[in-house]
């Protein structure tokens, strides 16, 4: 006869309530390991899916994902040349926030190098990639926007052409794919009045030159738009992502790439690294503080919990012990329960989160591995935790039964 | 070999609490003797050393001095444990309470049935014998209430039931009619002597009832820790 089946029938109601609270505060675990896996995910996505080989970056710099990364434009050409690189793309990524609809839309803008790059390696769930220079983008479904859709950034317009999912930047914001020039612009966006007011200050600064004084005709050039102008340089990338022609040894290329004075170089995985052992490493440490803290929590809430059945059981621990039960059988009632708790909270955590996460607005990731790790742990802490009330119980006397 | 020997004999037996100033004798050179199928009743007004008694006997709580023989063999010297206590108890005695001391998460069959299978008995087998000692006390019908769910009387006959469960040589009561109205109290009292002659077994019950004194093969009184022999006659006077 199994003790503890018994109980928990008789006292079901007690049992439910206990196991559906221990089961909510091991979600709360469970959602906090999937979100940590959710921003992993999220930030090594971009490296992950874009497919680029190796990473050109600002010189002294750890690249787009760590830092600013200011590279001219024509570095992309200069990378072209050298032997071993298949492919070369400019990588231009930023984030915009605008008010859209009543209520603030952040996307993160990624730029891709139009006509190498038309969004073809972007994971689709509808529409298609990009087919034009300008005034197309792809969307994130996370970004609410649906196809069809124009949405006003800068200047210009642009159209959703196609929707992906999943694709977020480290930051949690969806990515809205749209050509490296359309970014570029985006990004330098600038009003007219403070165009003419740059040109005017422009001027100015001219007119009180020895310069200008003796060329006037520089002045007159000089309050022309900076796109016409030589001395101006062009808007800059974040970095140029670089293919390795196959049967080519990527370590050849990148020695030669680190030659350059002006840029650093790093594979695909060193960026991943930069990345985790950065911003992400932070987040990982806060989650996985709170994971042990509320693993914690959740194992003195159980213990507590169990040493209260454990102590509305008392009588009848004397009574079996009065009666001649061994040990191991009194041992049997309270580790079945606390393991009845333990393992079914855990299953309601996980039937419960499997339909609240989806809704939280990061993504939550539960890997079988995590999933079996704090199966591990929920096991280990419905024994420890019934430590407390298995002392009790071997202190309680036969007398007891009798009063 | 039973029917031979005492299914109790206490010699000697002593129970002091305390020590110096706050010395209590609860119970000084208490010598009994219950044969197999006898029923003894220990009377005695409260704090007399009844339960002391009662608890030495059940191997509950170890005697200062003096030893405690259950079927000849000596399982309490002083407090020494002779053997394992848990599992002698489990096989040789039956306890009956004030209270019927039911587990209130199991029906009346399976709190019979729980002490045979912890002294080793199938599942099936268990519950067959607990479903036929339910039936000879009269309560087969509440076989699957729940402790809750029956009158004093029937919790009692259950808890007797378990008592009996394990053919023990000895049945311990302690004031089981005091819950109890005086029918059913006479009736409950009446079972332990047809379980006593039926089943072999010696029972002592501690009471405070005089009215179904008559029941008793042998009276027993207990005074200041003394106890004494006493006679039927005596019993209106006790």
């Amino acid at each position: 006869m199994n003790l503890a089946a018994k109980d928990i029938r008789h006292n079901i109601g007690r049992f439910a309530l206990t196991t559906v609270g221990i089961g909510m505060l091991l979600m709360v675990v469970m959602g906090m390991g999937g979100i940590y896996r959710g921003i992993v995910a999220d930030a090594t996505m971009l490296i992950d899916e874009i497919g680029a080989d190796i990473w050109v970056v600002q010189k002294d710099t750890r690249g787009p994902f760590a830092e600013i990364s200011r590279l001219p434009a024509n570095l992309l050409y200069r990378v072209e040349s050298v032997r071993g690189v298949e492919d070369v793309r400019e990588f231009v990524f930023h984030t915009v926030q605008r008010d859209y609809e009543g209520s603030a839309l952040r996307i993160a803008i990624l730029g891709l190098s139009w006509p190498r790059d038309t969004g073809a390696w972007v994971s689709l769930i509808e529409g298609r990639p990009l087919v034009q220079n300008h005034y197309e983008m792809i969307a994130d479904e996370s970004l609410g926007l649906s196809l069809g859709e124009k949405i006003q950034l800068g200047k210009e317009s642009y159209e959703v052409v196609g929707i992906t999912k999943s694709m977020i930047s480290a930051a949690g914001d969806g990515i809205g794919f749209v050509t490296a020039a359309d970014a570029l612009a985006i990004q330098f966006n600038t009003s007219g009045e403070a165009l003419r007011l740059e040109r005017a200050a422009r001027k100015v600064r001219g007119e009180n030159s020895d310069i200008g004084a003796n060329m006037p005709i520089l002045l007159e050039q000089a309050s022309r738009a900076s796109a016409e102008l030589p001395a101006f340089s062009r808007p800059q990338i974040s970095a140029v992502m670089a293919s390795i022609s196959p049967g080519v040894d990527p370590a050849q290329v990148i020695a030669k790439l680190e030659g350059w004075s002006d840029v650093s170089v790093y594979t695909s995985q060193g960026q991943r690294d930069l990345l985790l052992k950065g911003t992400v490493e932070k987040v990982r440490l806060q989650i996985g503080l709170f994971r042990v803290l509320l693993t914690i929590i959740a194992a003195i809430i159980m213990a507590l919990i169990l040493y209260t059945l454990t102590l509305d059981k008392i009588h009848t621990i004397a009574l079996l012990k009065l009666v001649g039960a061994p040990n191991s059988r009194i041992l049997g009632l309270i580790i079945q329960e606390s393991l009845f708790i333990g393992v079914l909270g855990f299953g309601i955590a996980y039937l419960v989160g499997q339909r609240l996460f989806p809704n939280f607005p990061r993504r939550v990731i539960l890997t079988n591995e995590d999933l079996l790790q704090l199966g591990m742990i929920v096991i280990v802490i419905s024994i420890a935790s019934s430590f407390l009330g298995i002392w009790k119980a071997m202190r309680v006397s036969p007398n007891e039964a009798l009063s | 070999m039973k029917n031979e020997t005492l299914a109790i004999a206490t010699e000697g037996l002593s129970k002091i609490y305390g020590s110096g100033n706050t010395e209590v004798i609860a119970m000084q050179d208490a010598s009994v003797g219950v044969k197999h199928g006898e029923v003894v009743a220990l009377l005695g007004p409260s704090g007399s050393g009844k339960s002391t008694f009662l608890t030495a006997v059940g191997l509950i709580n170890a005697p200062t001095a003096g030893r405690v023989l259950i079927n000849g063999e000596v399982v309490m010297d002083g407090p020494r444990a002779m053997t394992n206590l848990r599992k002698f108890r489990r096989s040789e005695i039956g306890y009956v309470f004030q209270k019927s001391n039911l587990i209130p998460f199991l029906n009346a069959v399976e709190n019979v049935q729980i002490v045979m299978e912890i002294n080793g008995y199938g599942v099936a087998e268990a519950r067959r014998r607990a479903l036929d000692l339910l039936e000879e006390l009269g309560v087969r019908d509440r076989a699957d209430n729940l402790p809750s769910m029956l009158s004093g009387g029937q919790q009692q006959r259950v808890a007797v039931a378990r008592a009996l469960a394990n053919h023990p040589s000895i049945i311990l009561a302690d004031e089981p009619t005091a819950a109890l109205d005086s029918q059913r109290g006479r009736q409950v009292m009446e079972l332990f002597a047809q379980v006593a002659h039926d089943h072999g077994a010696g029972v002592i019950v501690v009471t405070h009832d005089q009215r179904a004194l008559d029941i008793f093969d042998t009276l027993y009184e207990m005074e200041d820790g003394l106890i004494r022999r006493a006679e039927h006659s005596e019993s209106a006077t006790l």
